[in-house]
């Protein structure tokens, strides 16, 4: 992986872009790729669309590739007569990972902290709860609600305050941040516009994700593409466990490619072409657990009369958590597993 | 109509894997119909055209059925799996799964005592006699059937995937007896409805038809301590009026009490809470579609031992039929 | 336009989800009074047009405002008694002892009975009867009742809308049909101005069982924008602070994913300077309006709410300032009507690359 590409991930990781608000994703993105493609535009919803012709002969197979931009975050939704702002989440997020973390609100990006009761004052008996997000406030420094409303705004976003760091520079390669989901997605789709393919290539930076796969459905339903790939960072639970069950993915094992998933059952022959190029090029690959989770291709593949779709990951440790961990050796695996199928997708197509 | 019920019912086909169904039933429906097709999702579409001046009718049966997707194998070849659609728990202790190779797969319980208490799936595991790890690694990601014979009781019949192979079955045997109709009728033996109506979805916008009906099963409700409906077995055809996933276009309702009483034809009222069928998705394609169902009521649903009433899946037949062979006006 | 009269009838007009003709008549008359052109599409959604004045091909606006409400549907009849399902969700605990009128042959009034408290032993009496276990009594012998009664009949709560002190209105399906009537009053509005865009106003249908009429009607529609007008809570006790408003404090305006926020500020903006009270409401979960299915029509579709506050929601007591309905009302002529050519320009995202035209 060069040095360009981790800076990229290391960019889009920091940037800030929950559901709804991913300008900062966007424009960066833009910036990105405005001297590889052919086409840059943004829709109704916020999706970013690049468009990079193939240089196959015509006809050329339209193919989507879709990774979102947003993430989960929190929003303001009250401010307290002592200058705290209350919040919900916005996406999923587990009410356990909020106590405690930093953030950054709203358009100045203030920075704050999702309060914590001192070990010393909380009853025993209070420590074995979980307390819920209407219960949790954060603290942006205000001492009144007068202070607090001059610097925030009721509906103002806030996520985490998490910097990209790298782990280690050999064996896995890790890597942690914020939302490697789905900013690892982002990543792969950005660097495949620096090759060329006999397909026709639509990278779809898709908004809104977390909250109903919004952005991806009337992207899909706009391009109409001939098939379509959802890349992104998924689960991988892979810590010790007492009994012999799933990890969902494997940190390690290369890319994970969806069979079937809670939003829909990929294209078979998808799934056998990914296979086939994989082990055609020595990468290493997984199958994600089936059954579990669900991606942006749950509603791509259902625009107008259907699109034959396939998700295929990058494995994160600790998805929607305010931190993650993934292995570039991974993500690297990744981006050559993609760009070796896009160029063999036309001849596969045929047959 | 009976051979037709086994041929379809014991077929393996499950969300997202109904190759082996699909052609069975083009089989069926190729030398029947005008035209033959196979869409994007794999619904397949039998067309009948029609003499002409009537409307754009969409039929949907769905083919695939509920299942599980093996979606781990231990260190020692047995196997994990997660469902294909609403499957119930209850049913599989000691169940038989099916692969599309024709494997059979034993479903048993980590803890026998304990699952009585509670059904979970995370409980269950599904022994392929396998002896090892490696013998049943390419198992991981395959979708099973259920297996179970289909059998005759004479008045009722009883198989697993009558949810909704019955319905194809109406659909065929329509398609079979139909005259003459005014309509472009489209039979669409749809794909994935188990797992969130999709093939429907997308076979609607692709035809874009100006009517729609779904033909599925419904609950019946003349068991030991039923929930309180009104439909039983051997009253008819159900003509829907609503479910939890759709309110039946009230034109499309009305002609089919119309039909059914023109025509002297049995049926029934059925409003139902929870459940729905591909006709929610059918009236939702691009600007709206007047869309309702004829349901078979059916015992048992989601177990591998469906039970319906033979004389309310000829009703069945008999109501379509007649409502193709004349014009629509709604 | 006196608003009372108006949202009286069209409150006491039934209309259950999928069955909407009769309040659909009355919306059909309203609307025309105003629009250039009133029609109804397949699923039952009126659509009134009022033309602008911008040369062709002109830029459209919809906005949605659901008429259907909630009710109950007969499921099966037993003894002289109706089994009964929800039509749209309502608290189970709000039927038992309400007076309904079940439309089957001819209306017939009838009652969600309960065992008198008498004969229950008190533990029971603490607990909520589920609507499974209640059942309708029309008063008729298992011997007539078929020849009244069929499964599927609807059922509406029977209650006529009352004015309160302080300029509120009770009264059943104030949700949504107070936000009709806030349409019906921007139409009229809009007669008195030019307008450059066409509006389209949509009184659509099947709202309460999953915005069906609007995802439908936005398709067919096609419009450039879309606004859905809808009630949203208002404080009364037992409520959260953070979901509800004042009653009579003036219109809300959405804000979160599913609303363009260019848009939104547009409302602001427009309802500063009629020096109209509002407020926001900030919305992280996308759901629970019409604004949901328009938002991802098609291409997508910029898109905004407007909320008018309402308290106990999806019961027959349902309570609103009449003075929010009209301001809502005005809010929609006065943005509507300051739509030009160039506003879609504006809600262009910025993807910050200079003068790069994409």
């Amino acid at each position: 992986m060069t040095e360009e590409a981790t800076v990229l991930l290391e960019q889009l990781s920091n940037a800030f872009g929950p559901s709804g608000n991913e300008d900062d994703i966007r424009r960066l993105l833009a910036r990105t790729l405005s001297d590889k493609v052919d086409s840059l535009e943004a829709d109704a919803l916020g999706n970013l669309t690049a468009f990079k012709a193939g240089s196959g002969p015509e006809p050329r197979l339209k193919v989507m590739i879709d990774a979102h931009t947003d993430e989960i975050g929190l929003m303001v939704t009250r401010i307290e007569k002592n200058g705290l702002l209350g919040f919900r989440a916005v996406g999923g997020i587990d009410d356990r990972l909020l106590l405690a973390k930093r953030v950054v609100v709203g358009s100045s990006r203030l920075p704050g902290v999702i309060l914590a009761p001192p070990v010393h004052l909380a009853k025993a008996e209070q420590r074995k709860n979980v307390i819920k997000i209407d219960q949790l406030a954060i603290d942006i420094g205000a001492s009144s609600e007068d202070e607090a409303k001059k610097l925030v705004n009721i509906g103002d976003y806030a996520a985490f305050d998490t910097r990209f760091q790298v782990l280690s520079t050999s064996g896995l390669r890790t890597v942690t941040g914020k939302a490697f989901d789905d900013r690892a997605g982002c990543a792969v789709a950005a660097l495949l516009a620096e090759e060329d393919y006999p397909v026709d290539l639509y990278l779809s930076f898709s908004a809104q994700e977390e909250v109903g796969l919004r952005g991806a459905r009337v992207a899909a339903y706009r391009i109409e593409p001939d098939v379509a790939f959802a890349l992104e960072g998924t689960v991988c639970d892979d810590m010790p466990k007492k009994v012999d069950t799933s990890p969902t993915t494997q940190l390690g094992k290369g890319p994970a490619i969806t069979v079937m998933d809670r939003s829909f059952i990929a294209d078979r022959r998808l799934v056998q072409l990914l296979r086939d190029t994989a082990e055609a090029n020595g990468v290493p690959y997984q199958i994600k657990q089936p059954g579990v989770g669900g991606t942006d291709a749950g509603a791509i593949h259902l625009a107008k009369t259907g699109v034959p779709s396939v998700a295929v990951a990058v494995p994160c440790r600790y998805i929607h958590a305010p931190v993650s961990l993934l292995s570039l050796e991974d993500f690297d695996r990744l981006v050559a597993l993609m760009k070796a199928a896009l160029r063999a997708l036309p001849e596969y197509w045929k047959v | 109509m009976k051979d037709l019920m086994k041929k379809l019912t014991e077929a393996y086909g499950p969300s997202g894997n109904e190759e082996q169904i699909r052609d069975l039933i083009r089989g069926e429906v190729e030398p029947l119909a005008d035209e033959v097709r196979v869409d994007t999702l794999g619904n397949l579409i039998a067309v009948k055209k029609g003499s002409g001046g009537g409307k754009r009718v969409m039929l949907a049966a769905h083919m695939d059925e509920i299942g599980l997707i093996i979606s781990y194998v231990d260190k020692k070849g047995f196997l994990r799996a997660q469902p294909i659609g609403g499957v119930d728990l209850t049913t599989l202790v000691g169940g038989r799964v099916v692969f599309s190779d024709g494997a059979i797969g034993v479903i048993a319980p980590e803890d026998r005592q304990g699952y009585r208490k509670e059904a979970d799936l995370s409980k269950l595991y599904i022994d392929v006699g396998a002896t090892s790890y490696e013998e049943a690694k390419h198992r991981l990601g395959q979708a099973t059937g259920f297996v179970r014979p289909f059998a005759d009781l004479g008045q009722r019949v009883v198989a697993k995937a009558f949810d909704d192979r019955i319905g194809c079955v109406v659909l065929i045997e329509a398609l079979r007896t139909l005259r003459d109709t005014p309509h472009e009728v489209s039979f669409v033996f749809s794909v994935q409805e188990e797992v969130g109506l999709r093939g429907a979805r997308t076979g609607a916008y692709g035809l874009d038809p100006e009517i729609g009906i779904a033909v599925d099963i419904t609950p019946a409700a003349d068991m030991p301590e039923a929930p309180k409906l009104a439909m039983v077995l051997g009253d008819g055809p159900c003509i829907k009026v609503k479910d939890s996933g759709m309110l039946a276009h009230p034109g499309v309702k009305d002609l089919l009490i119309d039909t059914a009483e023109a025509n002297q034809i049995p049926y029934q009222l059925e409003v139902l809470d929870r459940g729905s069928t591909d006709a929610a998705v059918i009236q939702l394609a691009r600007s709206g579609v007047p869309a309702g169902c004829v349901s078979i009521a059916c015992r048992y649903y989601h177990t591998p031992s469906e039970m319906v009433d033979v004389a309310d899946v000829e009703n069945a037949v008999q109501l379509l039929t007649a409502l193709l062979e004349q014009p629509i006006e709604l | 336009m006196d608003t009372v009269p108006l949202l009286t009838s069209l409150s006491e007009a039934p209309g259950v989800s999928g069955y909407e003709h009769q309040v659909r008549e009355i919306v059909k008359a309203e609307f025309g009074r105003y629009a250039d052109r009133v029609w109804t599409d397949t699923l039952g959604n009126v659509i009134a047009l009022g033309q602008g004045t911008a040369p062709e091909p002109r830029l459209s606006i919809m906005l949605a405002t659901h008429m259907d409400e909630i009710g109950l549907i007969v499921s099966d009849m037993e003894g002289g008694f109706l089994h009964f399902q929800m039509v749209g969700g309502y608290d189970d605990r709000v039927l038992i002892g309400q007076e309904v009128v079940v439309h089957g042959r001819q209306d017939l009034p009838g009652i969600i009975g309960s065992r008198p408290p008498h004969v229950l032993p008190a533990a029971e009496r603490d607990k909520p009867i589920l609507y499974d276990k209640l059942l309708i009594d029309v008063g008729r012998s298992p011997e007539e009742l078929p020849d009244l009664v069929r499964v599927g009949d609807l059922v509406t709560m029977k209650a006529s809308a009352i004015e309160l002190k302080g300029g509120l209105l009770a009264g059943k399906a104030l949700d949504n049909r107070v936000s009709v009537a806030a349409v019906a009053v921007c139409l009229e509005e809009l007669t008195r101005v030019r307008h450059p865009w066409d509006v389209y106003a949509v009184a659509t249908v099947q709202e309460e069982v999953g915005l069906k009429g609007a995802i439908t009607s936005a398709y067919g529609l096609q419009p450039d924008l879309g606004i859905a007008i809808d009630v949203t809570w208002a404080k009364q006790p037992g409520t959260q602070d953070e979901y509800t408003f004042d009653l009579g404090g003036g219109p809300i305006i959405g804000l979160g994913p599913n609303f363009h926020p260019k848009l939104q500020k547009g409302l602001e903006d427009t309802a500063r300077s009629l020096e109209m009270d509002y407020h926001l409401e900030a919305s992280p979960r996308v759901g629970g309006t019409d604004a949901v299915a328009i938002q991802i029509s098609r291409e997508g579709i910029p898109t905004a709410l407007i909320g008018i506050p309402l308290r106990n929601m999806h019961t027959p007591v349902e309570s609103v300032s009449v003075k929010d309905v009209e301001r809502v009302g005005r809010l929609l002529a006065a943005f509507i009507t300051g739509l030009d050519e160039d506003y879609l320009n504006s809600l262009v995202w910025d993807l910050g690359l200079g003068d790069d035209d994409d």
